[in-house]
């Protein structure tokens, strides 16, 4: 019995896709996002979104190697942290708070839970609002085009409503972080992805009417100017702020997000919901960071009372 | 929106414009335009055949011949074991050489009767039959329990046990498996081309048993020759009708195809007849045509030889017993020595250590590779991104399972429906983890079934 065949358990074949051609898909996906940022913030975007996204690969890199474990930069997912954290800093925050975002990320919220597919919080999420806490000011100042002023989602919150321009907001001519500012970008990326069947829109597509459907009608009673479905209140809330990066490109997270079809759907509810509340009703004008990292919480939950019914016991349907 | 709703009323009244299917499965590259148009090749082995006594679901054979004793082809060497049990006849004329152990196909070493061809392929002569409207239920299904029909897609249940449910005037449907939804495998293919009548023939036999019942020949679209061939020749017949399917794996997996087919659901805890359908796929029917009909024992069937280290694939009429590296060789021998050889299709099939190894009852196809696809694929964490769940068409969450699996959590595995997987592989082929889902799952639900009977 010399020069046995191989011989392994059935199916015998496999798709070709990958989990690190998945993650190198979606950092191609915030290619667009991160040029727009470049393009618009200058210089300082560019060093800020090299530092966060190599900090990340290198974090990950040094602790597996520390902890003898089997080294995982090649997966992409490292970059996609570090991109997605760079993305949503201010292209005038330091350096090294980007830097110390990376290390949070990887190290606190995704490593010493186990690694991928063990954190329960989207790192780079986990991370901004660890440094929105500790460093509020910094985080929290928008710069564009040399002069500081408040975000088109502070003037909303101001009941300032007239002095936003939806068209500069769909373009991303405004201040803002790095890669939240033009929602076309963000939904190129977006388009990629589900183009290449990598997102679909039960999330971020319930997350966005939902949102819609609660500030159409909740938006009146946080500004007197705004009427019931006011269609600019609405416009400025959709492409304001982190909601279009957040729902297309950080909702959607795999690890974070409930594995059950009917759970996303629920999980996009939750969202919206949330989202709404802290955005009208809340101190501050954002509320995308929050609304994802507390419904990353939920997942569990949401996982448990949505389990899908086996075929031939009502789940053929 | 007209497309969508008919897709809908599709589903909900098992016809329709819309094609039928089920929810989930994958579409792995087909590979069948290797062996497609390959006619049928009959084949004389020249070797000892091997005949192992279990080849079926149940009882193994009792062997009725000894050493040295002279058989012809088509003469019975091992009687049914038990009620769930079948007969194995000789396939070729020659001396009974030796009863001892040898490898099976999927891998495990059982008695088998070994006869020394002597070429001359000397077959006995069969009994006349009467003809079918003449013979009473018992008559036939006795004559297909006795040529040793098995149910020849791969699963090998006794076809006497499965048309006998208990209460047979409870079956609405009878449904040919004409799927052939695994890739590469092109037997059925060439049998519906080369004889659909054989099989419209074994499907008239099965009605004859239940009255009440239609017959359905469940066919996935990617073969729209069969379907036009078999639609024209039971225009006449107001019992039967040709269902186009999607062409989507696991199509032809029982479950998938009764609920593409009739709209009717079965689990883990009902057998088809349950649900009032009987499924044989259509090699099982062409030997029940020849059982009834002609009076001739199951001893031979149609092989697919195919894959890229095969030089000439092809569709072979193989005896029973006859040892997979003849048919190799009948099929121009290996292009390039092969790292994998599977007995059946890639999703489902046994992988060989040794292709020194027989044609049996279930073996539909010897597919050989270059390159094993398998052996470089590294397992890396799940990302929990949920392919796994759309693929499956049992509506589990596979991943899950396969980690209570692994963490020997039956408990669990259990109330989470482990034991509704039924193994079709589509996890673990979409996974880009690479995990091994399903085969995680299956020994699990093996070891869940073995406690079971231990409770018992």
């Amino acid at each position: 019995m010399e020069n046995q065949l191989n011989i392994s358990s059935s199916p015998h074949i496999r798709s070709k896709v990958t989990s690190s051609n998945i993650m190198l898909m979606v950092t191609i996906a915030l290619l667009p996002a991160s040029a727009f940022g470049v393009y618009n913030f200058g210089m300082d975007a560019l060093l800020m979104l090299i530092v966060t996204t190599a900090t990340a690969v290198l974090t990950e890199f040094i602790y597996e190697k520390l902890m003898h474990k089997k080294i995982t930069i090649g997966d992409f997912s490292a970059v996609v942290t570090g991109l997605l954290l760079g993305l949503n800093m201010p292209p005038t925050a330091p350096l090294w708070m980007g830097a110390l975002g990376s290390v949070f990320a990887i190290l606190i919220v995704k490593q010493l839970f186990g690694g991928l597919g063990q954190n329960f919080m989207n790192p780079a999420l986990g991370a901004r609002c660890f440094l929105l806490i500790s460093f509020a000011g910094q985080m929290t100042k928008f710069v564009y085009d040399g002069e500081t002023g408040p975000t088109p989602l502070a003037y909303l919150k101001e009941g300032a409503l007239s002095s936003v321009n939806s068209m500069d907001m769909l373009i991303g001519r405004i201040p803002g972080t790095i890669g939240e500012t033009s929602v076309i970008a963000i939904i190129i990326g977006a388009i990629f992805l589900i183009m290449l069947g990598i997102i679909d829109l039960r999330i971020p597509g319930t997350y966005i009417v939902t949102f819609v459907l609660f500030i159409g009608i909740f938006g009146q009673f946080s500004d007197a100017n705004v009427g019931f479905f006011d269609p600019q209140f609405i416009t400025a809330e959709l492409c304001g702020g982190g909601l279009m990066l957040g729902a297309w490109f950080m909702a959607t997270d795999y690890v974070t997000s409930p594995i059950t079809k009917s759970g996303q759907i629920v999980y996009g509810i939750v969202l919206g919901l949330l989202t709404g509340l802290f955005r009208l009703f809340g101190g501050s004008s954002e509320g995308v960071s929050y609304a994802i990292i507390i419904s990353n919480l939920l997942v569990p939950l949401i996982e448990k009372v949505t389990l899908p019914k086996p075929f031939g016991k009502g789940g053929e349907k | 929106m007209y497309i969508i709703y008919n897709k809908l009323k599709g589903r909900k009244e098992g016809k329709g414009m819309a094609l039928l299917t089920f929810k989930g499965g994958i579409h792995p590259d087909d590979g069948k335009s290797l062996a497609k148009d390959k006619a049928i090749v009959d084949v004389k082995p020249k070797g000892d055949l091997v005949y192992p006594l279990s080849q079926h679901i149940g009882a193994p054979a009792t062997p009725i011949v000894a050493k040295g004793d002279h058989v012809l082809r088509g003469q019975k060497i091992a009687e049914a074991g038990g009620f769930v049990s079948a007969p194995i006849y000789a396939s070729v004329s020659g001396t009974v050489k030796a009863i001892e152990p040898h490898f099976n196909p999927t891998g495990a070493k059982v008695n088998c009767i070994v006869v020394e061809n002597d070429g001359e392929y000397k077959e006995v002569e069969y009994a006349p039959v009467k003809p079918l409207e003449e013979m009473t239920k018992e008559e036939i299904l006795n004559a297909i329990g006795e040529a040793g029909v098995v149910g020849m897609g791969g699963a090998g249940f006794p076809t006497k046990v499965k048309l006998s449910p208990k209460e047979p005037e409870k079956i609405d449907y009878i449904i040919a498996n004409c799927a052939e939804c695994e890739p590469y495998i092109t037997a059925d293919y060439r049998r519906m081309m080369e004889t659909p009548e054989r099989l419209v023939g074994g499907m008239k036999v099965v009605l004859s048993l239940f009255e009440h019942a239609k017959g359905i020949f469940g066919v996935e679209d990617n073969k729209p020759d069969c379907i036009e061939k078999l639609k024209e020749l039971t225009k006449d017949e107001p019992r039967m009708e040709v269902m186009a399917l999607k062409t989507k794996y696991p199509q032809g997996g029982e479950r998938q195809l009764i609920y593409a087919t009739t709209g009717r659901a079965i689990n883990s805890t009902m057998l088809p007849a349950d649900a009032g359908c009987v499924v044989d796929n259509v090699e099982t029917m062409i030997n029940i045509y020849q059982a009834v009909v002609e009076g001739k024992p199951s001893i031979e069937r149609i092989v697919t030889v195919s894959g890229d280290a095969i030089n000439e694939p092809g569709n072979f009429r193989a005896p029973f017993g006859m040892n997979q590296m003849e048919l190799v060789e009948q099929a121009g021998g290996f292009k390039e020595e092969p790292e994998k050889v599977i007995s059946g299709g890639p999703m489902m099939g046994f992988a060989m250590f040794t292709v020194d190894v027989p044609v049996t009852k279930t073996s539909s196809s010897v597919l050989a590779f270059v390159k094993d696809p398998v052996k470089r694929l590294e397992e890396t964490a799940c990302i929990n991104c949920g392919r796994c769940v759309d693929a499956c068409p049992s509506r589990i969450i596979p991943s899950r399972l396969a980690d209570y699996a692994q963490h020997h959590d039956a408990e669990t595995f259990e109330k989470m429906n482990g034991m509704e997987c039924v193994e079709c592989g589509s996890c673990s082929y979409v996974c880009p983890a690479k995990r091994p889902l399903k085969q995680s799952i299956g020994s699990m639900r093996k070891i869940v079934l073995a406690n079971r009977r231990k409770k018992k």
